[in-house]
């Protein structure tokens, strides 16, 4: 049967991962490409990649980056940051990307998540939403977190997956960072609304936020995390022989 | 030299790095002198099997694939290019294949569960049968090793010429061989260390 995915996230701007990374015996602590090795050679299922660089030289220096890791990680790919068009998808694909996340881009345009799964296939587009409760209705917020778009999340998403979107990433903006455990009712409401792979993100701070994720939510596929990884509080090996030892099929 | 044979169907940076990676000599190409050449192929593949047939067949490499396996060299599919080898595919109506593996692919939808998600995306656990001694290119493998899967159709009544299933509610075909020809429906090349050892025994042959 298929596996639980654990996905450490990288966030590179101007070239160098951000967010404070820690780990033992690894001298060049933000370097995109030997972390990327790290996490391979350690049992993560898969990598993402943030572009969250501005300016279109650190976007150059991104895509340079991106097919130095694609030459050395074989592991899938996935790239989001800055992706508003085809043409954006053709970049990132290019370089050796296998999922392409869509973001802000997908709420400026509308028809990018039906036209990119045309184009490369479902299983190629990701769509990833930052979501926050206001007034107690699940919101859709743009720009990493920072706009409101006063968009029902839920509708949203099951929009994106009818339109094409092979895989779903829930970014709770309510307990990203907080390190309380996963969204668990945030993430419910978005299974029970599609049949796509459902990602969760936001919140892991331990090992059994990710155990409570899976016994309570079977049908999220995967669990995405940055910094609890970054800093070595949570090895990916620990965790998933934790997992393991708890029933959750996962890759050994 | 390996020959990654290029017919214009997908990317074939990562296939071709991840045999670099392995220290292996490879040549990504269409030119059919080159194919001759090579002392083994392989034939990746994304996408819908018509086009990627027609294409293959338009290019002429077609014959010289088939040419150059009976001369007993060895062939590895990947993904859709593991589809190719068998005789048919039923993907929207019905297409030829290379006849090099007897057999057809056939969709999923209707054959697993209908809660499990359509396409089988993710990693998930080789099992080979018992009867039948194991792969020379799974010879560094271990049954239950992952492998990463990308597919919405798979190969059937190919029984006699399986070498691995993988489980997604049925038992379906993860790879099949015909003597000197190799197919894996999952990407080896996605497939971490493990993936890389099933190339690595390939370039052993």
């Amino acid at each position: 049967m298929i596996t639980k995915r654990i996905i450490p996230c990288l966030d590179v701007k101007d070239g160098r991962v951000v967010k404070g990374v820690n780990f033992l015996g690894l001298a060049d602590v933000s370097s995109p490409v030997k972390l990327a090795e790290f996490y391979s050679q350690n049992g993560a299922d898969e990598l993402v990649f943030y572009d969250i660089t501005a300016s279109s030289d650190g976007r150059k220096l991104f895509t340079e980056i991106l097919t130095e890791v694609a030459s050395k990680i074989f592991i899938p790919l996935t790239v989001g940051g800055g992706i508003n068009t085809l043409d954006d998808f053709d970049r990132v694909l290019k370089c050796g990307a296998d999922k392409v996340s869509v973001n802000s881009g997908a709420i400026k345009n509308p028809n990018l998540i039906a036209e990119a799964a045309k184009k490369y296939g479902d299983q190629c587009v990701v769509l990833s939403a930052d979501i926050k409760r206001v007034n107690g209705k699940f919101t859709l917020f743009a720009k990493g977190g920072r706009e409101n778009t006063c968009i029902d999340a839920i509708e949203w998403i099951k929009r994106g997956a009818e339109n094409g979107a092979g895989e779903i990433v829930v970014n709770s903006i309510d307990t990203d960072g907080v390190k309380n455990g996963f969204d668990l009712n945030m993430l419910e409401a978005v299974c029970s609304a599609v049949n796509v792979p459902v990602i969760a993100s936001g919140g892991a701070g331990n090992i059994d936020h990710f155990k409570t994720l899976f016994s309570t939510l079977p049908k999220v596929d995967a669990g995405l995390a940055a910094s609890i990884f970054h800093f070595g509080e949570v090895s990916i090996k620990d965790l998933k022989e934790e997992l393991y030892l708890n029933g959750v099929n996962v890759r050994r | 030299m390996i020959a990654i044979i290029d017919y214009g169907v997908g990317n074939l940076f990562s296939l071709s790095s991840s045999f670099k990676s392995i220290g292996a000599n490879t040549v990504v190409t269409g030119d059919p002198e080159v194919i001759k050449k090579a002392e083994k192929l392989v034939l990746p593949g994304v996408g819908a099997f018509s086009d990627a047939a027609a294409k293959l067949r338009e290019s002429g490499l077609d014959k010289v694939i088939i040419e150059e396996v009976k001369n007993g060299k060895p062939l590895l599919g990947i993904c859709l290019g593991m589809q190719m080898l068998f005789t048919e595919s039923l993907e929207y109506g019905t297409h030829k294949g290379l006849g090099l593996i007897p057999g057809s692919v056939v969709p999923m939808k209707g054959v697993v569960p209908a809660e499990l998600k359509v396409p089988h995306i993710g990693w998930n656990g080789l099992i080979f049968p018992e009867n039948k001694p194991k792969s020379k290119i799974f010879k560094y493998l271990n049954p239950g090793d992952h492998m990463y899967f990308v597919h919405s159709f798979y190969a059937t009544n190919c029984e006699d010429y399986v070498s691995s299933k993988t489980e997604y509610g049925v038992l379906l075909t993860a790879s099949a061989e015909n003597k000197n020809v190799y197919g894996v429906q999952f990407h080896p090349e996605k497939s971490g260390e493990k993936g890389l050892l099933i190339l690595k025994a390939f370039c052993e042959l």
